[in-house]
């Protein structure tokens, strides 16, 4: 058995005792840590597949930002899991089983692992995006070449996908606001989330917190040539912003991001990338063309392009994280 | 095999020995202050280790960066985790050990 294999199978076991775990906790709390570390595990398989993007989106949705949405959402309910009878899990046992029989069944189709001859490596495609891809957009990271340019049209369909999630969480748990003046003036203990009194962590976090903004920044414009991206960056930026918000209280963080601000960035990315794309319609090239954008010079069109749509998708993402986070933890408890 | 690199194996053996000591006194130990003791331990000491262990390997100076940052980047966070995981206890009144206490 090779070092690769052992690796893989111990990783996957934790993945299954995590997920059994996870299963038979009634503590949501410790629940939504397994969670956390399930996405942990997950980023290092992904690794081990040398799937490097997916793994860093992963590790920073997955681990960073979904954990601590989960943990502001349990603030504000109750934190144990409410026992379900007996007779009534019978149902949520049938789904569970047809669902995971129907997936089982459709991964024999699957091709062996690391199969050379699977579709993935005999198609021609591959060689397109592999090998010409170089030659006409002259991004060293493939991935995103793919996602930004080739496959242009789907990235802003996941854009407005989380568009739509901040949406309708903005429109379920009502418009975010200010606390009201006519409430007493004593400060709030905003649920858990008030650490302000650790000095430790104050200093720790406002000293470490421009070096996570900037990593952000990094990872942005490092896309074209390593892992990263817009979205990876959008999610860490927000990290950076949800732990100065936890830290430094929720009203600060506000006055440093008004709201009208943030509703303004939450659309802007969005309009920025449907803009982009009308620009080149314009310019005589089709949706999302970016060679026009550089008349006689397709691969700087491409790099300008695909560092325009980048840029737009962290803005949202970034804001509409941000967004959901203060939407959840502005509520206070109310159970 | 070159000083440097048995040195570096002995890192990485030392790193790897602090996380399963930390490991096993996250299991052993009584009460959740000593267990935050132990689970301390893997962060600085064994992560630290294995990292100057692979700063010892590397053979480009961009990753030798990376892993001092990452290296830096734990030193500063982790025993901020660990205070603030004690802290949060002790203002939540979980108990302390004593001798002849049971394991809680």
């Amino acid at each position: 058995m090779t070092a690769f294999s052992l690796i893989n199978i111990v990783l996957l076991a934790i993945l299954v005792a995590t997920a059994v775990t996870i299963t038979r906790l009634r503590a949501l709390y410790e629940a939504a840590m397994l969670a956390a570390l399930f996405s942990l595990v997950t980023a290092c398989l992904f690794v081990l597949l040398d799937a490097l993007d997916v793994a860093f989106t992963e590790a920073a949705v997955g681990v960073g930002i979904s954990t601590v949405l989960i943990l502001g959402v349990l603030a504000l309910t109750r934190s144990r899991e409410a026992v379900t009878q007996r007779r009534r899990r019978l149902p949520g046992v049938a789904a569970v089983l047809l669902v995971g029989g129907t997936l089982g069944y459709a991964s024999l189709d699957l091709p062996a692992f690391g199969a050379a001859d699977s579709p993935v490596h005999s198609h021609p495609l591959t060689e397109v995006y592999l090998h010409q891809s170089q030659e006409a957009v002259g991004i060293p990271n493939t991935v995103t070449s793919v996602l930004a340019s080739y496959r242009g049209l789907d990235t802003l369909g996941e854009l407005v996908v989380v568009f739509t999630a901040g949406l309708a969480v903005v429109s379920l748990l009502g418009p975010l606001r200010r606390r009201r003046p006519t409430r007493p003036e004593r400060p709030r203990p905003i649920a858990d989330f008030d650490l302000a009194d650790y000095r430790v962590i104050r200093v720790v976090s406002g000293g470490l917190l421009p070096f996570v903004l900037l990593f952000a920044l990094y990872v942005l414009f490092h896309g074209e040539y390593g892992p990263g991206g817009g979205f990876q960056a959008g999610v860490i930026f927000a990290s950076g912003f949800v732990l100065y918000g936890l830290v430094f209280g929720l009203d600060r963080a506000q006055r440093v991001v008004p709201h009208a601000a943030l509703w303004s960035l939450v659309t802007l990315g969005l309009l920025v990338y449907i803009g982009l794309g009308m620009a080149t319609m314009l310019l005589g090239g089709s949706f999302l063309d970016y060679d026009v954008l550089a008349p006689g010079n397709p691969a700087t069109g491409q790099h300008l392009g695909i560092l325009v749509v980048e840029t737009a998708i962290g803005i949202t993402v970034a804001s509409v994280m941000t967004t959901i986070f203060f939407s959840f933890a502005g509520r206070g408890v109310s159970r | 095999m070159s000083v440097i690199e048995v040195l570096s194996g002995v890192l990485l053996a030392a790193g790897a020995l602090a996380l399963v000591s930390g490991g096993v006194g996250l299991l052993r130990f009584p009460d959740f202050y000593t267990r935050t003791h132990a689970a301390s331990v893997t962060d600085p000491a064994g992560a630290g280790l294995i990292l100057i262990g692979l700063l010892l390997r590397v053979d480009a100076w961009d990753t030798a960066v990376r892993l001092l940052i990452i290296l830096l980047f734990l030193t500063l966070t982790s025993p901020t985790a660990t205070h603030i995981l004690a802290h949060a206890a002790r203002r939540d009144g979980v108990p302390m050990w004593q001798e002849g206490d049971r394991r809680r």
